[in-house]
């Protein structure tokens, strides 16, 4: 496995800020390991799923670990490739906190030539005590793609998130 | 516990693009649409799988809601878990989703829902998805907020 350590989570956040669903999601980096990332997703009473409970929906739970599925995988390339979700199946452990920031910490525990598996989980402020937990798998698309100095893909032309 | 009332749905929902686009009669569930913005988008040229996962998590409430509405019980669940298999890529385009519910027991139900999109063929594809343009399929458990007890399940 060719390994350049070229890939930084760091960067990529602060590149992909407002863009996509990661911009929509307000997502943004915390910390990363040799195979594993957290990134946070501040609450956002536009990502609310039930206001009764002023907890964020479960779906943007699901998108928040969906992509830090992602990074935990290029995190342990070292690289970024491109990458498909092929399948995610999450456990719902407890209800989130109403109104608190939430965050993801997935570790990459495996990488086949096309296949990378992904655990993890969901949490409100202690990782010992998680909101949720997922199991993933994830498949490569195309080869790996060096990124800019600024962390985006080369000919990026991504759109800022536009206000609904 | 998600109270969901039957025309409405939350913010994250309207944040997401998502709507109800056939509300449901009888057994069949509504059809929520998503439209594509670029706060959906992922890798180049698709939609995020975490906006897909997005919209089948909101369907599986609006589904489950519709059925408990059907059977006179006030609508209160939380889900326990969800499985999604994407079977092909999304495009930027608006996504469609419809679930069924495969049980409702006395505390728990399950949900079967699928997303799609049309292809340039496929003028029905608002109605029902057809062979070939399903783009992902999940299976939810949701604890019910109450007994239901509509069948015994011996649980």
């Amino acid at each position: 496995m060719m390994r350049d350590a070229s890939f930084d989570p760091a960067m990529m956040f602060r590149a992909m800020q407002g863009y996509g669903h990661t911009g929509l999601l307000g997502l943004t980096y915390v910390a990363h390991g040799a195979d594993w990332a957290e990134i946070a997703m501040p609450f956002n009473d536009a990502l609310v799923g039930d206001v009764a409970a002023g907890t964020m929906a479960t779906g943007a739970v699901t998108g928040l670990l969906d992509m830090c599925c992602g990074v935990a995988v290029w995190t342990r390339l070292g690289q970024f490739r491109p990458q498909a979700t092929l399948d995610l199946r999450i456990d719902y452990l407890r209800a989130a906190h109403p109104r608190t920031d939430m965050a993801a910490r997935v570790t990459c525990y495996r990488v086949t030539r096309d296949i990378a598996f992904v655990r993890g989980v969901a949490h409100d402020g202690d990782v010992a005590d998680p909101v949720a937990h997922i199991a993933a798998t994830f498949m490569f698309t195309g080869a790996p793609i060096a990124l800019d100095k600024d962390g985006r893909r080369p000919g990026f032309t991504g759109a800022r998130v536009a206000e609904r | 516990m998600t109270a969901m009332p039957a025309d409405t749905l939350p913010p994250y929902a309207q944040t997401m693009g998502i709507r109800i686009l056939h509300a449901g009669d009888g057994a069949r569930g509504p059809v929520l649409e998503m439209a594509f913005a670029s706060g959906l988008s992922g890798r180049p040229g698709m939609l995020h799988g975490g906006a897909i996962s997005g919209l089948l998590d909101m369907c599986a409430s609006a589904t489950l809601n519709h059925e408990l509405r059907q059977r006179g019980v006030e609508p209160r669940f939380k889900p326990i878990g969800i499985t999604i298999d994407f079977l092909r890529g999304g495009l930027k385009q608006p996504t469609f989703a419809r679930g069924r519910v495969t049980r409702v027991g006395r505390r728990v139900a399950t949900v079967m829902v699928e997303a799609w999109q049309a292809d340039a063929t496929d003028d029905q594809a608002p109605l029902a998805p057809t062979n070939g343009n399903i783009i992902a399929a999940a299976r939810l458990h949701l604890r019910l907020g109450q007994d239901v007890a509509a069948e015994g399940d011996g649980e």
